[in-house]
């Protein structure tokens, strides 16, 4: 469910949001329903992980990949699909973080509540 | 505890992101470029992306309709002259934004602002070479011409108008792995660029050099070795033209004298070899009875491509061509009745001065007898991550003192003489040359190319010009200073009045020449006319004669020419060089005493073809013995340690090959041994094919000239993978098709005049800038190729063509 949240709001707010919007997306996501520190971490992770491939993919498989591979000489890395997996990465574990954020923030007022 | 866990991921989530939105050093700020939402993936054009398109743009007056063909090439058609030149800044800026930024940048001296200190050397050498000055002193002339200012200023709105509707997720790749944002363009960024160009192709100065030469080895050595005239030449205008003005009186010579050693100014020396072809055959000459014009400017090559490709019209212009991305109007080009191009010149219109101030404050410099003020230009420099450099510069009456050395100055000797070298050059002078370029644009015939290369200052350039009244012409047009003979071939007396530019050679006493009996007008950078010119223009011009000679050669033979027979003459790689030393250079060569190796060599060369074809081993060996026979002939005399003397050229050293073996500068003076030429040719052959086969093994595929020769278009800030990569190329800076390393020919056209006007062109890349586009290196092939893409110049908007791809509608 969380996973689900995360990943289409993050992939619809990306059209209007800058991209630290997902940690965001992630960290409000995790506080209305993530019910454990590891579940909220790999949702978000995951989701972010997915809708940044996504998101890349989008813009470049009708490139042929032209820019990534560009990208990819210039950091020394052989091939696109390494740009890709990168910034997957990247995406997934800010996201992944910021729900773990979420639930541990949500945690600390259950226990007031 | 769980408020300490919650608080540590949030901190570390935070922190997170921070590092993820920040520049490092080189690195890009990580999170920001990668991520998909507003990173460089959003650069990524697909192969569908320029479907039709209506945009609503403050600052038009009317509608403007822009077609863009196969290449992507605009076709601008708008209802008025303001509305065309915004379009034209709209949609270069919209293909080429980081390009104009960054060179805006460099010719300013501004690269460290967004590069950091590393570029600071670069920009300061760019302030105190007056950059900025002569930009500003332009400005004041294009100011005072309302249609090239209207022209300038409608060009900076359109390139603002897209500038404005960009979102950081639209900035141009560049931008973003810099991390710098596009700031406004400002019409002085026009001029700017054009001071860059000054300084690629008149920027240069060998009179530092030649001074230290001077005092090395004397005034009679010198004059043996830099002679004023090649003993190889075939000029311009063609010999034995008779000038038909009576000249000004010439200036008398000053009682110069030497100037203070300066070895650790940086201004380049003049890259011999740098240059281009243009020619022009008359209707005389053709299969359709109209003339055919041809050009080729050659330049270091890079991604984005130099040139922007280009067709403009209004109800007072319709014209096709290239452009320089940041200028309006089109440089290189045609229109139904006329087409242009243009070579450098390469007259001597920078000179050194040197300067005597009267004490440390350089506040006042010795001039005509008398102390005169020198004024002070504070330049800022911004340097990211740091605070501003303030760098004074000293301007005398000739221009800024680029370098004064005091610290240079060792023991303590000449402290109290502050010395140093003030700059004349005509990139300095106020100046209005987009007026050329305006008026050559709408021009109709021989007497308009007249008026329009008038307004021409500089970098002086061979206008080459064919009319479909079948007139053909050729002009070295731009400002060449009034001079005694060899002022400014070594540094000169800045105190003495004499040494000053005394004026201006008359518009009208350019050399010239129009419909000439030969049937062809050429140039490739070599000498403007024979020894008969009244006037000094320079002792030695941008290159030796090779590539012109094979031109004029070439066309001489000519008939029945169409367009593609010029095709075929730009990718000719005959070389002249290699007919003219050749034979006599294996004439040294004792066959029976030659290695295994060296005998394969050998033969190799005799059955050579001479051309510099991508096959060829041939060329490869001749290169290679050609290199070591220069170097070894002059290396023992001219490489000195701490002083930086001028060699002697290609043509100096052929003579003496040719007309000199016994000459005392064969001799190796590091050996015992007296050697001659024929010991020279003998080791330096020996020499070349020692490396090939130590380098390359037994002659096999990889000694190919195109092999060995390492063609590639590099990315124009250096970044891996944005550019070409190696590939394999025939051409030789000698020769006609002058690919060679990295420079080459920057935009191939052919144009056939007639009752209809037929473009054919090429650019080494592509139209648009982004490397993320199917546009940024589409036509390479094609150049690689040898091949021209026919030009589409349309008549109407609306004319029907299977290759219009897309329109873009712009309305106010």
């Amino acid at each position: 469910m969380l996973f689900f949240i995360i990943l289409v709001l993050t992939i619809a707010g990306s059209f209007i949001l800058p991209w630290s919007a997902a940690a965001i997306i992630a960290f409000i996501a995790a506080i209305c329903c993530a019910k454990t520190s590891g579940q909220a971490f790999w949702s978000g992770f995951g989701a972010v992980f997915i809708a940044w491939m996504m998101l890349a993919l989008f813009k470049s498989i009708p490139n042929n990949h032209i820019l990534a591979t560009r990208v990819s000489r210039l950091f020394h890395l052989p091939n696109w699909a390494f740009v890709l997996v990168i910034t997957a990465l990247i995406g997934g574990i800010v996201g992944g973080m910021a729900a773990l954020s979420g639930v541990l923030v949500k945690k600390v007022f259950e226990k007031q509540g | 505890m769980k408020i300490f866990k919650a608080i540590l991921s949030v901190t570390i989530t935070i922190a997170l992101i921070w590092l993820l939105q920040t520049k490092f050093g080189d690195i890009p700020p990580v999170g920001k470029f990668l991520n998909p939402v507003s990173g460089f993936w959003q650069n990524a054009e697909g192969n569908n992306a320029f479907a039709d398109e209506n945009l609503k743009l403050t600052g038009l007056q009317g509608n403007v309709v822009i077609r863009y063909d196969e290449h992507r090439v605009p076709h601008i058609f708008a209802e008025n002259d303001h509305d065309m030149y915004y379009a034209q800044g709209y949609v270069t800026a919209r293909d080429r934004l980081w390009e104009m930024d960054i060179q805006t940048r460099e010719a300013s001296g501004r690269l460290s602002e967004v590069l950091g200190d590393k570029t600071l050397d670069v920009d300061r050498y760019h302030r105190r070479m007056g950059m900025v000055y002569g930009a500003e002193n332009a400005m004041r002339g294009i100011n005072k011409d309302p249609q090239v200012k209207a022209a300038v200023d409608a060009y900076t709105d359109g390139i603002n108008s897209y500038i404005h509707s960009l979102s950081r997720k639209d900035y141009p790749i560049e931008f973003k792995l810099l991390d710098y944002a596009p700031e406004d363009w400002k019409p002085i960024n026009c001029a700017l660029l054009l001071k860059l160009m000054s300084e690629t192709l008149a920027g240069g100065s060998d009179q530092f050099a030649l001074t230290n030469n001077l005092k090395h080895f004397g005034a009679k050595v010198i004059n043996d070795l830099f002679p004023d005239y090649p003993y190889n030449e075939d000029p311009i205008i063609p010999e034995g033209t008779k000038w038909n003005f009576k000249p000004l009186p010439i200036p008398k010579p000053s009682a110069s004298f030497l100037a203070q050693m300066t070895d650790s100014i940086t201004t380049p020396g003049k890259k011999e070899d740098i240059g281009s072809n243009n020619w022009a055959i008359a209707g005389s000459k053709s299969a359709n009875g109209y003339p055919i014009l041809a050009n080729d400017p050659h330049l270091h090559l890079t991604y984005p491509s130099i040139w922007y490709q280009i067709q403009l019209s209004s109800p007072t212009v319709n014209t096709y061509g290239v452009s320089l991305p940041g200028a309006p109007c089109i440089v290189i080009g045609f229109n139904q009745k006329i087409s242009w191009g243009v070579t450098n010149v390469g007259a001597d219109v920078l000179d050194w001065y040197q300067v005597r101030f009267k004490d440390a404050s350089k506040n006042q410099y010795w001039y005509n007898n008398q102390w005169n003020n020198a004024k002070k230009r504070i330049e800022v420099i911004k340097v990211r991550g740091e605070m501003p450099v303030y760098d004074t510069v000293i301007y005398t009456h000739h221009g800024p003192v680029v370098y004064d050395s005091p610290t240079q100055q060792s023991g303590g000797v000449g402290e109290n003489v502050p010395v140093g070298n003030a700059l004349r050059w005509i990139a300095h002078d106020e100046s209005d040359d987009f007026m050329t370029f305006y008026l050559l644009n709408r021009g109709k015939n021989y007497d308009d190319y007249r008026e329009a290369i008038k307004h021409f200052t500089a970098p002086a350039q061979n206008f080459i010009f064919a009319d479909a009244d079948k007139d053909i012409a050729i002009t070295p047009a731009g400002k060449f200073p009034l001079k005694f003979k060899d002022q400014g071939k070594f540094i000169l007396d800045g105190s003495d009045p004499a040494n000053d530019w005394q004026g201006w050679i008359p518009f009208e006493q350019n050399p010239t020449i129009k419909n000439p009996e030969r049937g062809f007008v050429s140039s490739a950078n070599q000498s403007s006319t024979d020894q008969t010119y009244p006037y000094y223009i320079t002792w030695k011009f941008d290159s030796p004669y090779e590539r012109g000679k094979r031109i004029n050669d070439r066309l001489t033979a000519m008939k029945n020419a169409t367009a593609d027979s010029l095709r075929l003459l730009q990718g000719d790689t005959y070389s002249i060089h290699a007919q003219n030393v050749l034979d006599a250079m294996l004439g040294y060569l004792d066959p029976t005493k030659l290695s295994a190796d060296q005998l394969q060599a050998y033969s190799v060369l005799k059955k050579w073809n001479k051309r510099f074809d991508a096959g060829e081993i041939g060329a490869t060996v001749f290169q290679l013995w050609w290199n070591n026979f220069y170097r070894m002939t002059w290396d023992d005399k001219f490489s000195v340690k701490n002083t930086r003397l001028l060699y002697p050229n290609r043509d100096r050293t052929v003579k003496l090959l040719l007309t000199d073996p016994k000459s005392k500068w064969f001799d190796n003076t590091q050996t015992p041994a007296v050697e001659t030429c024929g010991d020279i040719v003998n080791i330096a052959f020996a020499h070349a094919v020692d490396k090939l086969v130590k380098e390359k093994g037994k002659m096999n595929i990889n000694w190919q000239w195109g092999r060995v020769m390492h063609t590639e278009i590099a990315n124009l800030a250096q970044l891996p993978g944005f550019g070409s990569g190696n590939f394999i190329s025939g051409g030789a800076s000698g020769v006609i098709n002058a690919i060679s390393g990295s420079n080459g020919p920057s935009w191939r056209m052919v144009v056939q005049l007639g009752p209809v006007v037929k473009g054919y062109g090429v650019l080494p890349g592509g139209e648009s800038g982004n490397p993320g586009s199917f546009y940024y290196d589409d036509m390479l092939q094609t150049w690689k190729d040898g091949q021209l893409n026919e030009l589409l110049f349309l008549q109407y908007p609306t004319e029907v063509s299977k290759r219009i791809k897309s329109t873009l509608i712009l309305t106010k």
